[in-house]
């Protein structure tokens, strides 16, 4: 493999069909509480949605579904054309081809970066060791920390422990990357290095559905802006109507007390 | 300018201060001292009540054990108190005699070499596996749980094909049975207790009540009990040429029965690890197995390290109750000899019991030296 200079744009995956992920009437409980009501959203390939809304509004329980994370109840989900259901093959597949970005980063702590990279593709692509270092080193590059290769997550700053979760995901080349809450858990001056990736990975065309209370990010990026509350979707929008002209009570209140 | 200068001002003194002198000495022997033993009145009160315990009970216990020992003689006549010699102390000459037995037991003395081949291929596999420097563990590894076992059993048990004629198990003793008890236990015990664990956390029914069952009620038994069952109640229900060797079934019921208790070791240290890790692993795309293999146990595994040693070490001491259906481990042999009339004096049991105590202490205190040499290891190298 050869080595440039500046590392290349990556091209992400290519899905196999327009719509990336197609949530229809969705349902779920915890127990008695019903946290999901009727979710309803079409995400077309390339698209980048960011999901904002009041803590406890089932923002984050919503992407946990489309890996499933968490089991729905009622309605279907696809992915790429696939039905997620039950059959844990399918999940698996499912899993393979939608990278996921925690709160908490959920690196693995007895591994160094680089082991943190490469193990899904050794493991579930069965990829050959080397072409999974070159490649996880590629992505390290690629979110500007190679020199940490290999180090334990436990020695990085939050920041570059997010940024390494990151370069995880796309090791394994998804079509789809979900990010819950991804800047919550770092320190402001973190924050900034963690969204400057995010961005890039936008300008590269990855579809993203992004769980956030960053509203900058959602300005420069976001496509659509999905608004929840309560378990359900209140508002779709454009950024600039959103921002500009929010249609329901609640977002209103929402953004009021966001947006100070 | 001038205020500054100290010329103009009387009350600024003209030349520095004496050092102050440096505080109490915190280093060095009295440092240690002053710290350690009498740092205050509760402190003063417990270093003096430990020093009175160790005078009290150090040189006795040393009299006995080396200054009035005998080493050596040839029977009970050499231990006993004479009017030249009142005081006896431990009878080595006892356990040098009957050294062979308490390895070996009934082993045939011809055949005794072949034990020793036996201990030699273990000592290899243990240092082949846990020294810190040792390469190609996965050989070693291959070794000790396939080949070693099978070349074990050849020597052990014999194969007349090769000329080594057979050893039936009930001739076998002593250390010889305490080392193969324990191993068995402690090799079988963690990957049928990472089993039971993770299936006592399955979410597929039958696993789980399977699981949940089976732990509970060994843990709900004794260890007597089980090998109870083992060597007298499974012969009740199996006809007597199907029913296996005396030996190999305490092997199975010592193994069960650690197993159970591994099990919820390992599941202490499973529930250790924060949901986050499981949802990493399963967000890239590993299956169960892999997410286990990979991500979970190696981590749950590491924080339960001193418990499972704990459970080692109990179950090394454990395995001297099979003596109750009637085989003769190391301890059960230093029993029996030290009835025997040919050594009958005042101070032979005391002095079988020292041995064995000794000799449990340093195989004890080895797996825990051991143990806590490997935590402090892993954390070195994998800090979190």
């Amino acid at each position: 493999m050869d080595q440039p200079t500046s590392p290349p744009r990556l091209r992400p995956a290519k899905l196999k069909t327009d719509v990336a992920i197609d949530i229809i009437g969705m349902h779920k409980w915890f127990g008695d509480f019903h946290v999901l009501r009727d979710i309803n959203l079409r995400v077309m390939g390339g698209e980048r949605i960011v999901i904002c809304g009041p803590s406890g509004s089932g923002k984050s329980t919503m992407i946990r579904c489309i890996n499933r994370l968490e089991e729905h109840q009622r309605g279907r989900i696809l992915i790429d054309g696939m039905e997620l259901t039950g059959d844990l093959r399918r999940i698996d597949e499912i899993r393979r081809e939608v990278g996921m970005v925690f709160q908490h980063f959920n690196l693995f702590p007895h591994l160094t970066v680089l082991e943190n990279l490469t193990l899904a593709p050794i493991w579930v692509r069965k990829m050959p060791k080397k072409d999974a270092d070159d490649i996880a080193m590629h992505f390290l590059r690629r979110v500007k920390i190679p020199e940490q290769a290999h180090k334990y997550p436990g020695q990085l700053s939050g920041g570059q422990q997010q940024r390494v979760a990151i370069a995880r995901a796309l090791c394994m080349n998804p079509k789809i990357m979900l990010f819950d809450e991804p800047t919550s858990a770092l320190d402001p001056e973190m924050v900034k290095e963690v969204l400057e990736t995010m961005v890039q990975l936008a300008e590269d065309g990855m579809t993203m559905l992004v769980v956030t209370h960053e509203m900058g990010f959602a300005r420069q990026v976001a496509n659509r802006v999905v608004f929840m509350d309560e378990g359900q979707i209140v508002e779709v929008n454009t950024p600039e109507e959103f921002f500009a002209h929010p249609q329901h009570e609640r977002t209103k209140l929402f953004l009021s007390q966001i947006l100070q | 300018m001038a205020a500054h200068t100290p010329s103009g001002t009387s009350y600024v003194r003209a030349q520095a201060v004496a050092p102050l002198p440096p505080p109490l000495v915190e280093s060095g022997a009295i440092g240690w001292l002053r710290t350690a033993l009498f740092s205050g009145p509760l402190n003063i009160v417990l270093t003096i009540l430990s020093g009175a315990l160790i005078v009290l009970i150090v040189p006795p216990l040393l009299n006995f054990l080396i200054f009035d020992a005998t080493w050596s003689g040839a029977d009970r006549e050499a231990c006993l108190a004479r009017p030249d010699r009142p005081v006896v102390g431990a009878c080595w000459a006892f356990i040098r005699e009957r050294l062979g037995y308490f390895i070996y037991g009934f082993y045939p003395i011809a055949e005794r070499w072949r034990v020793d081949a036996f201990f030699v291929l273990l000592t290899i596999g243990i240092i082949w596996l846990l020294a810190p420097t040792a390469r190609r563990r996965t050989l070693g590894a291959i070794y000790f749980f396939v080949v070693m076992p099978v070349l074990a059993c050849v020597l052990l048990l014999g194969w007349p094909a090769i000329g080594l004629p057979e050893v039936s198990t009930t001739q076998w003793g002593g250390m010889l049975v305490t080392v193969v008890v324990s191993g068995v236990g402690i090799v079988f015990s963690l990957p049928i207790g990472i089993v039971l664990a993770l299936g006592r956390r399955s979410r597929m029914p039958l696993v789980k009540l399977f699981s949940v069952i089976f732990i509970e009620f060994v843990r709900g038994v004794p260890l007597v009990t089980v090998l109870f069952m083992a060597s007298v109640m499974l012969p009740l229900f199996v006809p007597e040429q199907w029913s296996p060797d005396k030996l190999l079934r305490a092997l199975v019921g010592v193994a069960l029965f650690a197993s159970a208790y591994m099990a919820e070791v390992v599941r202490a240290g499973l529930q250790a690890i924060p949901r986050g890790q499981y949802e990493g692993a399963m967000a890239v795309g590993l299956s169960y197995w892999r997410m286990m293999g990979l991500i979970i146990l190696p981590q749950a595994l590491r924080v339960t390290i001193p418990n499972i040693v704990n459970s080692y070490i109990a179950l090394f001491k454990d395995t001297t109750l099979v003596f109750i259906v009637g085989i003769f481990d190391f301890l059960r042999t230093i029993e029996a000899a030290r009835v025997d009339p040919k050594w009958a004096t005042p101070v032979t049991s005391t002095t079988g019991y020292a041995f064995a105590a000794i000799v449990y202490f340093i195989c004890c205190y080895l797996m825990s030296r051991y143990a806590r040499d490997m935590e402090a290891r892993l954390t070195t190298t994998h800090r979190r």
